[in-house]
């Protein structure tokens, strides 16, 4: 009893790090959402019209929706009509190449950690950043295009690969899919393109940086990533937003395609802004995240390790339609004061001897509420279908939940489906221990939710793990002892 | 090194350390025995500084500082070691690992830099020669699935690693075989020194066969009521605590 109500008196989480904005010019569409401003957009980014005609059909599509409820999350409507669709800095012309870029651009990455300088990158890792709308810098573009490796925005892949954006986009996650996909495909603004030509093995982590800067403006990017047959590719994503009083949108999507004996890795390290103590302001991340294992042996795996916004509603999934296809979802979910994130994955195995392997770790603190919401489905013809599925919740404190809806639909009685879950709190005899040991608390609660969590950490690429690592430790600082 | 004057603690409002009176010089080691449920545990405890004991009345001293002035975690980097009686499982954390960053805090409080990975590795074999304590174990998730054993060993191998000034060792003996119970005595016989200090709390007579005390105090209901040398333990192992019982309990006034 003694620590437990000190925990709920002493929720004093350190402040989000990434909380500033800068002012430049900006290119920005009026505020609302109507045909008006999707056709200002398309314009805006000089597309094509076919991909105008499939905007506006997908905006119709969006209007006849209504908005999910089913999430296990709480919060105030938002109105889409006060958004602003679209916002991007002003540069004078088109940069080429990295170093046309405006260097008060390149500052604000600078200031995240993230050096786009190709020179100064030690860890020769290609990165994609998006602010706000738009993809600003590619780097290592042309190391990659020896390959044939397509790495660019997806503006740019719309005017130099036409053919591949046509064929792919919208395969995996259709416009009709949910509320947020449809009104992404109708807005989306930039994001990330990717392609891995048939037999390659991309060389180096690809990696995209988006960050909102622009207050009031949604961000919707879309990421396309197209693996083809026996290529490999490991993709992180990382984010981050300034601290702001109002609640801002983010609905992306990303659309996964792998072909035979290919496989795609997908890393996310998500720190949107999470709102303050009070639960003021922060993210809504609504996202849309899908994979298709299109070809015989292949295979792809997300790890997620999320740990900002003031509301998570995302479901990376897989399609399993190869034969011997195979998914795996790796997450951690923390959530600290009044955050909120309802999170899972879809494991769907449509081919034969198909395997998904789910393994969620939730850190509930604070007043929060961390679920999650996984479905396992096996269709008639995926015969030797296997899953393993171990879902975790650690509670530090007692007025925080934790939820596990697992759904699991078995169509073909040869299918070996096994779930696991556990509940725990983070011991005060375990703190104790460390304490005794010369270990401050705080570090202590860092070293425990990191043993807890090392399964899913283990999965991200070294430097992203370290990352990883320290953000959880500041995300859950001040919420024990 | 350690003065503890008229200790009092209780839990949740039930008084049960009721006195605890004990000098410790430097270079010596002090036996405490007793029956189970006597406070041998609880005044390990408090002198490590768990919170959910309270301190109603007393004072300790350590190397001049009001100990319970300190945090746990002031205590430890101070040179105050618990072997736990039952040590606690951090799962994914390896020995090493929890270790590294153990000693890595001790040094930072003592203005030390901190060890490297290739000191810190030397600095292990080292230990791990002296407990006799297998690599293998020491990668694997802290106390998760060890054997009651590898648990009190992996104790002392702390102990080791971070040597303390004042080693407070409880129940370490039990679960333990006589074989390892000989490793063990042995690793804490070469760890003493003329600078440090050992309290074994247990109440097998057994051990102190090994790591032969310099003073036994029988703790009984949260007082120490009989003080005396090596003899005493012997005695103990031959009457039982019954004798002892029975002379407090006619002269109690409680
Ligand atoms: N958490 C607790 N809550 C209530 N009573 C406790 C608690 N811990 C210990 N006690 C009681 O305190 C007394 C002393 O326990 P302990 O110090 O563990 O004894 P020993 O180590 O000598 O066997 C016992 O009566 C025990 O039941
Ligand atoms: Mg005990």
């Amino acid at each position: 009893m003694s620590k437990d109500n000190q925990i709920l008196e002493d929720l004093n989480s350190k402040e989000y790090e990434h909380g500033w904005s800068v002012n430049f010019e900006t290119d920005e569409a009026p505020i609302g959402l109507n045909e008006d401003i999707i056709r200002w957009i398309s314009t805006k980014k000089e597309e094509p019209h076919w991909l105008l005609d499939w905007r506006l059909k997908a905006f119709k599509i969006w209007q006849g929706m209504t908005e999910p409820a089913w999430a296990n999350v709480n919060y105030p409507k938002m109105d889409l009509q006060a958004l602003r669709y679209y916002s991007a800095p002003k540069q004078s012309n088109k940069p080429k190449n990295i170093n046309e870029v405006d260097p008060e651009l390149i500052a604000i990455y600078e200031r995240l950690g993230i050096s786009l300088n190709e020179q100064k990158r030690l860890q020769g890792i290609a990165i994609d950043v998006v602010l706000d709308s738009v993809s600003v810098a590619t780097t290592f573009k042309e190391t990659l295009g020896k390959l044939g490796i397509v790495f660019c925005s997806f503006s740019e892949a719309v005017k130099e690969h036409p053919e591949l954006v046509k064929k792919y986009l919208g395969s995996v996650v259709p416009m009709t899919d949910n509320y947020y996909a449809a009104l992404n495909a109708a807005v989306f603004s930039d994001g990330s393109f990717c392609y891995i030509p048939k037999g390659v093995r991309c060389p180096m982590e690809l990696s995209t940086y988006f960050r909102i800067n622009a207050a009031n403006t949604g961000q919707f990017e879309r990421t396309l990533i197209v693996a083809d047959d026996s290529s490999y590719v490991s993709y992180l994503e990382g984010c981050t937003a300034p601290q702001r009083d109002e609640n801002q949108l983010h609905a992306a999507v990303v659309e996964i395609f792998a072909g035979a004996h290919a496989e795609v890795k997908y890393s996310t390290v998500q720190n949107w802004y999470p709102g303050d103590k009070e639960g003021k302001g922060g993210i809504y991340n609504f996202v849309t995240k899908r994979g298709i294992c299109a070809g015989d042996h292949s295979k792809i795996s997300w790890t997620q390790v999320e740990t900002g916004s003031a509301v998570t509603w995302k479901y990376p999934s897989c399609i399993l339609k190869g034969d011997h296809s195979i998914g795996e979802f790796y997450s951690v979910a923390v959530t600290n004061n009044y955050q909120q994130a309802d999170t899972g994955t879809k494991m769907i195995h449509i081919g034969k001897n198909t395997k998904s392997r789910i393994v969620s770790k939730g850190i509930s603190a604070g007043k929060s509420q961390n679920s999650y919401r996984g479905q396992v489905q096996v269709m008639k013809r995926a015969q030797n279908a296997r899953n393993f599925s171990q879902c975790d919740s650690l509670l530090m404190g007692n007025q925080c939940g934790a939820h596990t809806f697992p759904y699991i639909d078995i169509a073909n009685p040869s299918a070996k489906v096994e779930h696991e879950a556990t509940t725990s709190k983070i011991g005060e005899d375990q703190i104790f221990y460390c304490n005794q040991r010369g270990i401050a608390t705080e570090d202590a609660v860092a070293l425990i939710v990191n043993g807890y969590a090392k399964e899913v950490l283990n999965q991200l690429p070294m430097e992203f793990a370290v990352e990883a690592q320290k953000l959880l430790a500041l995300t859950l600082e001040g919420s024990v002892g | 090194m350690l003065s503890i004057k008229n200790l009092h603690a209780s839990i949740e409002g039930t008084p049960i350390l009721r006195g605890i009176n004990l000098e410790v010089k430097a270079g010596e080691v002090h036996a405490i025995m007793g029956p189970n449920g006597s406070g041998k545990s609880t005044l390990a405890s408090v002198l490590a500084g768990r919170e959910e004991y309270e301190v109603t009345e007393g004072e300790v001293f350590f190397q001049g500082k009001e100990l319970l002035e300190l945090s746990p975690e002031d205590r430890a980097r101070e040179g105050v070691f618990l072997a736990f009686q039952y040590p606690i499982e951090i799962p994914g954390v390896s020995t090493t690992n929890f270790l590294r960053t153990a000693l890595n805090q001790v040094r930072e409080y003592r203005g030390l830099e901190p060890l490297d990975a290739v000191k810190f590795l030397s600095l292990m074999k080292e230990k791990m020669a002296l407990v006799e304590i297998d690599q293998k174990l020491l990668s694997r998730s802290l106390n998760e699935g060890f054997s009651g054993g590898e648990k009190k060993r992996n104790e002392i191998f702390q102990m080791a690693m971070l040597e303390p000034v004042l080693s407070i060792l409880d129940e370490t003996d039990s679960g333990l075989d006589i074989d390892a119970l000989r490793i063990v005595s042995n690793g804490v016989n070469k760890l003493k020194s003329k600078k440090s200090a050992t309290i074994v709390v247990t109440h097998y007579q057994r051990l102190l066969d090994y790591i032969v005390p310099d003073f036994v105090h029988v703790l009984y209901k949260g007082r120490i009521v009989k003080s005396g040398t090596k003899e005493l333990a012997l005695e103990l192992e031959e009457k039982g605590y019954d004798w002892i019982k029975e002379e407090v309990d006619s002269t109690a006034t409680v």
